[in-house]
């Protein structure tokens, strides 16, 4: 919404300054989105009068000036404008005065051998539109060395961005209104006088509603004028018009903006000799057209209002006028149609038909029901006043809907809502310059009625929103909110977990990313997605129509955007919601995702890299399990992942038949159709299939045992069939003699064809620690014996001779 | 005695001659071992009378005394050139770079909502979370926003598609319908934060499809507008670390709020260059309010006795501020480069005592 200082002071009376007028519009939540002061800028520049111009000796297009710059001061100044000649009065810069246009500051110097003291200016160099034909002639009465600022008037253009509750600040009154409410100048009496009546209209009005439609249109208010000459608007309201970026038409069409503008309140005048008949408010009907006043055809539904005549669709309520009937530079007759059009209604045209317009905008938050035949007569005065012409007897149809309501305020609501002790005063102050009715009741709670401008007052809440604005936010004291002693534990168990996972991860040196919750739907099938009811309606792109089914294919995409930019050794991981099971809400599942690509590392002198493998994979799901408080050691390793993984070098981590965790190598397939080079370990954690840990009594931890007697490693090569899982064969050794043994680990794996085709070797080191004293030889060759004797029962292994 | 003189001198001599370990050993062979020079002279001592035997006695061990510490000391004198011949053999160059460790990161947006938690934890909110896939009761209506309110059409939302029924999930444009969630579920008092992922359909600039948000509740009895102000006021300065950065409350609109403000921090450009702290302009970075009497009326909580208030701020925005990340976009690129430069150590983890940022 826009508007200048001068519009606003016809309705304001303040002495305020244009940057005070600003801040204050802001802090009553009508936010200024710019402000531009022409005035800013032209702090030195004054008012002088060109004495004399003769020729420059020593150039055909400059003259030499000698201008009285007031107070008796005589300068010599070089112009090269065609139009300096003796008798201006002209636009003086002095050296050390800053030219607005360019920035830079004027400097006292010699044009072509002869001294200039000083600078005629142009318009345009002031910033001041583009006239830069020559130097800017000025009104021959003004008074000699006053400065520019204070005889001509600039008029500041406010833009001011309205929130959609504020239907009232659509208009200069309404703004101007807040303004004087908040204690910044005088709201001035504004009176719209009937215009008395010379004839009967030949024009009636009816309004043609179904009754489930009858809010369509509740109230026309229309007027036939006739004899007006439609001209150009008179100087002030072309510039007010073209000041806030519309563009005088004609005098009529800028009546009705001006209007808008003003009041807040959007009207139609129709060339009334191209009218058929009677006006009428009615649905359309499926299919009708209208040509409207932007040059453009639209075909119409039956949800839609029209105005009509007896012949055809004139105009769309609220929305836009029909070119038809627009007028023109011949109109010689009118039809003013001021209307109250249901907001709803109003809005599903506009949006339906694509049609932005500055009475859709008023019409669709709300216009003022009690303005309606004083914006016909407003407009009826105007157009008399620009246009001539004489005026019929009005002609209404319908009635404005009842817009009293009192509201009960309990004052002590203001400080125990808003946070500031106001008197009763003051409240009803506040409320009386908003336009309310303000009626003390009896028990101490007002009785306010808010005015008909203001529709969105309809509660408690919204008056103490309303005091509160106009006291000032800023002078609503600070208070300290009220908080225990010590601060608690605010994350739950869950929540710590993710907190962890991504810090336990990142010390593994992967790096946390963040991608789309959605991804493509030419990936999410290979990751087991592409349910309809998770694809989107409305996507934004191609690329991201799905929710996405897994982290991976993400994680995927962003490896190989990384390796096309030559970082093709990388590790990603993001914890993030994964969509593959049901839409409900809820249905979405916490993942922990990681992708290593490429190599270990860089190429090194001493520790050489090797490609990402399964294992690499595997180890980052088993940590992020760790961090999330899992216990690794319980989870039990199955080769059975998914489809997208290589189905010879992946797994699964379940609990029980829970799957935990999905880890391996990328399978080659899904690399290829993703268009990103391999190998690529990946791994999945399902957070949520991780067991919270119990809530214990104490915190305190199991005592430590620790044994005084040293532990003692020995090492066993099984040669076992190739197909024989070395997990069994670890579990069968470390159960052998559950006491003493207490770490099994692999140490070599060797297949080749001294051992037989189908047979590989694994040795295993078994830590044996005694707890009540020293093993003996016999003791430790018996537990050996033990080892050997389980792990041939369970893998029919033997040790490897 | 000469003869021992002698021999003192000759053995002396070979210990001092030995030019390694091996030859020192050959000479306490000859000298001090079991068939040495010394050896057999003391087994000699046998034969001699008590006087002569105490005589000789004495010269012979002083001798075999003076020849052993001679070989000691060329002992350590040897074995400590040797280990210097070591060291100098094993000498590496130590400008080599060391062997190659990665450090991972920590993504700036976790790493803000860690923050966020923080601050707010402290203030006694408990972190609450909601689902991304919404319905309309959840995401609209009981924030009392009506069926015809623009932000319902296809323009700002994310819709899945239309049900049997005709209705519509959607994505939840705000972290607002986890307010209602809470409500539903919780008696008051409530003091929540909910920080989490949205999502709107635009796309440019200063817009990503996707973004975080972090919601604020608290209901009770007695919170006020003045509260709401103090407990912001004390979040931005905390958050910014900037003790004395203005804060402004402007009058605004939401639906599920009156008053409603939009909060504006105090910044200073000069220079090209963006500083939070005082300065004289402005930067909005949340929208805040009272709940709406409607809202508490959907979930079920009577608003003639409670009352409070809710925020909601987006994430990348204050940790663009914070930490000058200069495009919104950059956040959800996955470029590694921009991971390992705006990303943070794991070691980094905010807290209040143990401070914020680095």
């Amino acid at each position: 919404m826009k508007f200048t200082l001068s519009w606003l002071k016809q309705h304001l009376d303040t002495e305020a300054s244009v940057d005070d007028i600003g801040a204050r519009l802001t802090m009553l939540g009508l936010e200024v989105e710019s402000l531009e002061d022409p005035a800013k800028d032209l702090a030195g520049f004054t008012v002088a009068h060109v004495v004399e111009a003769v020729q420059h000796p020593n150039a055909d297009r400059l003259r030499v000036c000698t201008v009285d710059a007031g107070g008796g001061d005589r300068l010599q100044v070089v112009c090269g404008a065609p139009n300096a000649r003796a008798g201006l009065k002209v636009v003086l810069a002095r050296p050390g005065t800053r030219i607005p246009v360019t920035g830079d500051v004027l400097k006292k110097g010699a044009i072509r051998g002869v001294e200039s003291q000083g600078m005629m200016c142009s318009w345009r160099e002031l910033g001041l539109g583009e006239d830069h034909e020559g130097i800017a002639e000025l009104d021959p009465a003004l008074p000699v060395g006053r400065p520019l600022t204070e005889v001509v008037s600039f008029d500041p253009v406010f833009d001011v961005s309205i929130t959609p509750n504020r239907a009232d600040c659509l208009g200069v009154r309404g703004i101007a209104r807040d303004l004087a409410a908040s204690g910044l100048g005088t709201l001035k009496p504004f009176e719209v006088k009937p215009v008395p009546a010379r004839f009967p209209s030949p024009i009636s009005v009816s309004l043609n509603f179904p009754r489930e439609a009858a809010d369509a249109c509740p109230l026309f208010a229309g007027r036939y004028v006739r004899g007006v000459k439609n001209g150009e608007s008179p100087q002030w309201l072309k510039d007010r018009l073209v000041a806030i970026g519309l563009r005088p038409i004609s005098a009529l069409v800028d009546i009705t903006n001006y209007i808008t503008y003003d009041m807040a309140r959007p009207l139609h005048v129709f060339d009334a000799d191209r009218l058929t008949g009677n006006v009428q408010a009615r649905l359309a009907r499926p299919g009708e057209k209208l040509l409207a006043l932007n040059g453009k055809e639209y075909v119409l539904d039956e949800t839609m209002t029209v105005i009509a005549d007896d012949e055809r669709v004139e105009g769309l309520a609220g929305v836009i006028g029909g070119e038809e009937t627009g007028c023109t530079a011949e109109t010689a007759n009118v039809f003013i149609e001021a209307a109250l059009f249901d907001p709803l209604r109003t809005a599903a045209t506009g949006r339906k038909l694509e049609i932005l317009s500055d009475a859709r905008f008023r019409f669709e938050r709300g216009v003022d029901p009690a303005f309606v035949v004083p914006a016909m007569e407003m407009a009826t005065a105007m157009i008399l006043e620009l246009c001539g012409g004489e005026p019929s007897e009005p002609v209404i149809a319908g009635a404005a809907p009842d817009w009293h309501r009192v509201i009960g305020l309990r004052p002590q609501r203001v400080t125990s809502l808003g946070g500031v002790d106001l008197s009763t005063d003051a409240i009803t102050g506040i409320l009386t310059g908003l336009g309310c009715q303000v009626i003390p009741g009896a028990d101490g709670t007002l009785m306010v009625e808010p005015p008909s401008w203001r529709g969105d007052l309809t509660a408690e809440h919204d008056l103490v929103e309303e005091v509160i604005r106009i006291h000032g936010y800023d002078n609503v004291p600070v208070a300290t909110l009220p908080r225990a002693p010590m601060p608690r534990t605010v994350l739950t168990p869950t929540q710590r977990r993710g907190v962890a996972v991504r810090r336990g991860l990142a010390g593994r040196g992967m790096i946390e990313t963040v991608t789309w919750s959605f991804t493509s739907s030419a990936f999410a099938p290979s990751f087991g997605g592409g349910k309809p009811d998770l694809a989107l309606a409305n996507p934004i792109s191609s690329d991201l129509d799905v929710m996405r089914p897994s982290v991976l294919p993400n994680l995927i995409a962003a490896a190989g955007r990384n390796a096309d930019r030559g970082a093709k050794d990388l590790a990603l991981f993001e914890v993030g919601p994964q969509f593959d099971g049901g839409a409900e809400p809820g249905q979405q599942r916490q993942v922990v995702g990681g992708v290593r690509a490429g190599r270990t590392g860089p190429r090194h002198w001493n520790a050489p890299p090797r490609a990402v493998d399964a294992f690499d994979a595997k180890a980052d799901a088993l940590a992020t399990i760790a961090a999330a408080g899992g216990n690794p050691d319980s989870l039990q390793v199955a080769a059975d992942a998914p489809s997208w993984y290589h189905p010879g070098r992946s797994g699964s981590l379940k609990l029980g038949n829970k799957v935990v965790a999905w880890f391996g190598e990328v399978h080659p397939r899904v690399l290829k159709t993703m268009d990103v080079a391999g190998p690529l370990a990946a791994f999945e954690v399902f957070l949520d299939a991780i067991p919270l840990p119990k809530a214990r009594p104490t915190k305190a931890r199991p005592l430590l045992k620790a044994s005084p007697f040293q532990p003692v490693e020995r090492d066993f090569a099984f040669v076992v069939d190739a197909t024989v899982p070395a997990a069994t064969l670890i579990k069968a050794a470390r159960d052998a003699d559950k006491q003493l043994i207490t770490e099994v680990s692999v140490f070599d794996l060797f297949e080749g064809p001294s051992l037989g085709e189908g047979r590989k070797s694994l040795a295993i080191a078994v830590t044996l620690q005694p707890t009540e004293k020293t093993l003996t030889d016999a003791e430790i060759e018996a537990v050996g014996q033990k080892i050997v004797a389980a792990v041939g029962k369970a893998t029919g292994g033997t040790l490897r001779g | 005695m000469d003869k021992l003189e002698t021999l003192r001198a000759e053995l002396v001599a070979a210990v001092t001659a030995a030019a390694d370990l091996a030859a020192l050993d050959e000479v306490r062979v000859t000298a001090l071992g079991k068939k040495g020079r010394v050896t057999e002279l003391m087994k000699s001592l046998g034969g001699m009378s008590p006087e002569e035997r105490k005589a000789a006695g004495a010269a012979l061990n002083s001798l075999k005394d003076e020849v052993a510490a001679a070989i000691e000391a060329r002992k350590a004198e040897l074995e400590a050139a040797e280990l210097d011949l070591r060291l100098a053999r094993e000498r590496v160059d130590v400008t080599l770079p060391a062997r190659p460790e990665e450090t991972g990161r920590i993504h700036p947006i976790s790493q803000t909502m860690d923050e966020i938690v923080a601050i707010f934890g402290q203030m006694g909110f408990e972190v609450a979370e909601g689902p991304d896939i919404e319905d309309d009761f959840h995401n609209f209506t009981a924030l009392n926003i009506p069926p015809e309110h623009p932000a319902r059409s296809m323009h700002d939302t994310f819709f899945l598609p239309e049900r049997a029924d005709g209705s519509r999930l959607l994505l939840r444009t705000h972290t607002s319908p986890v307010q209602i969630r809470t409500m539903q579920t919780t008696k008051p008092p409530i003091r929540i934060i909910a920080p989490g992922r949205t999502y709107r359909c635009d796309s440019d600039m200063t817009h990503t499809p996707m973004f975080h948000q972090v919601e604020g509740l608290i209901i009770d009895k007695t919170t006020h507008f003045g509260h709401l102000k103090g407990c912001l006021i004390e979040f931005v300065r905390t958050y910014f670390e900037v003790d004395d950065v203005p804060v402004r409350f402007r009058p605004s609109f939401f639906p599920f709020t009156e008053p409603s403000a939009e909060v504006d921090i105090g910044c200073s450009r000069a220079g090209g260059e963006l500083k939070i702290g005082p300065g004289g302009d402005w930067l909005e970075i949340l929208g805040c309010g009272m709940v709406h009497p409607n809202v508490l009326r959907a979930c079920g909580i009577d608003p003639d006795e409670y009352q409070g208030f809710a925020f909601g701020m987006g994430i990348e925005r204050i940790a663009m501020l914070k930490y000058g990340i200069p495009d919104l976009r950059t956040f959800f690129e996955s470029d590694l480069r921009w991971l390992k430069h705006y990303g943070f150590v794991p070691l980094d983890v905010p807290s209040l005592t143990g401070g914020l940022t680095r």
